[in-house]
């Protein structure tokens, strides 16, 4: 398979809860979500209660993902930043670690600059945690650990969730 | 490619609805949304063109329930089916990780079907998959059509490894629920292999 699952752990989790709590603040955003470039929501934090976050996820890959279809047409690797412009609201996406999506969103309480300069800052510190992340999983699978969920479910639980 | 979530609990799979336009993908979808529980579904997106056809993909997020304590999640998109939507196809196709080829069986559709079921076989080759390894389920639409071919000659034509076929009529609902568990059950047996 030409990708591997990405697995996220606890550890892991918290520090990237971290970066993009304080990013949230230090960008002085509304919300901000980190998203799988398949669009599978990674996490999220502010008001994320106001937003349906599993579209969001969904949208958010696909317009990356037709983005960097249009980048390669133009003989480009891809597009990392993108920015959308609203009336109130603003959405700053760029590629982090070139396998996850940062989502930022702000209104006027903050400005394009002020996002950009504390996106890029964020943005090394969670390629960091990604890379160990992914270090963590393949080692994980070549010692062939056995906390992986599915490996001792039965039939039986997966017919239990069609019943 | 899945994507588990141990800090929440969670494993989220991908499933695309493949198949040449007008065959019934994104009517699956929306029969699969009506009939599904609220708590159950998010909500269903189509990017489609003011004439409803699927000009980028449609998406449904389906939560089935628990296994060992993770909540299982199913993405559900389709692609769009007409032939110069190519490079879109290949986007939605990213990730996946079981297809569902829905054939139109009316005669006249025959050629599209086997063109469109090649289309797929080489643009996963292009992202680095191979059909033939991945959870992949073929659904004859369109049954209660009076030109719709038998099952046989279908089979014949679309499915010479025998992957597992159901008859369909999504418009009614028909083998639309019983395509879907067999993906998602074929999935979740290549995750527990620990593929």
């Amino acid at each position: 398979m030409s990708n591997p699952t990405l697995v996220m752990y606890d550890e892991e989790f918290q520090e990237i809860n971290e970066v993009i709590g304080r990013l949230l603040k230090e960008a002085n955003a509304t919300v901000i979500f980190l998203v799988d470039k398949n669009g599978q929501l990674i996490s999220g934090v502010g008001e994320t209660e106001r937003f349906d976050t599993t579209s969001l996820a969904s949208l958010t890959a696909g317009n990356i993902a037709a983005t960097g279809g249009l980048a390669k047409l133009i003989g480009e690797k891809e597009f990392s930043i993108l920015f959308h412009e609203g009336e109130k609201d603003n959405l700053h996406i760029s590629i982090v670690g070139g396998r996850v999506i940062l989502v930022v969103l702000f209104d006027n309480r903050s400005s394009l600059g002020l996002v950009r300069l504390r996106v890029k800052k964020s943005s090394e510190e969670l390629s960091t945690i990604f890379e160990n992340l992914m270090k963590k999983s393949e080692e994980r699978e070549k010692r062939g650990s056995s906390d992986f969920p599915f490996a001792e479910i039965t039939d039986d639980d997966i017919d239990n969730l069609f019943s | 490619m899945s994507f588990i979530n141990y800090a929440s609990r969670e494993i989220n799979c991908k499933i695309v609805y493949y198949g040449p336009g007008l065959c019934g993908k994104t009517t699956n979808l929306q029969y699969v949304y009506q009939k599904t529980a609220e708590d159950a579904k998010g909500k269903m997106i189509s990017l489609a063109t003011e004439t409803e056809r699927t000009l980028f993909f449609d998406f449904l997020p389906l939560s089935l329930g628990e296994i060992r304590g993770f909540k299982t999640r199913f993405h559900l998109y389709t692609v769009p089916g007409q032939v110069f939507y190519d490079a879109s196809r290949k986007l939605i196709l990213k990730g996946v990780d079981g297809v569902v080829f829905v054939a139109d069986s009316q005669e006249e559709r025959i050629d599209a079907n086997i063109e469109s079921l090649e289309n797929l076989r080489i643009n996963l080759k292009e992202q680095g998959y191979d059909l033939d390894k991945l959870p992949y389920i073929i659904q004859y639409n369109k049954r209660d059509l009076p030109g719709a071919m038998s099952v046989e000659e279908l089979r014949r034509e679309l499915n010479p490894t025998n992957v597992p076929e159901f008859e369909a009529c999504a418009t009614t609902g028909e083998g639309v629920f019983e395509t879907l568990k067999a993906v998602a059950k074929l999935i979740l047996v290549d995750l527990k292999k620990g593929k």
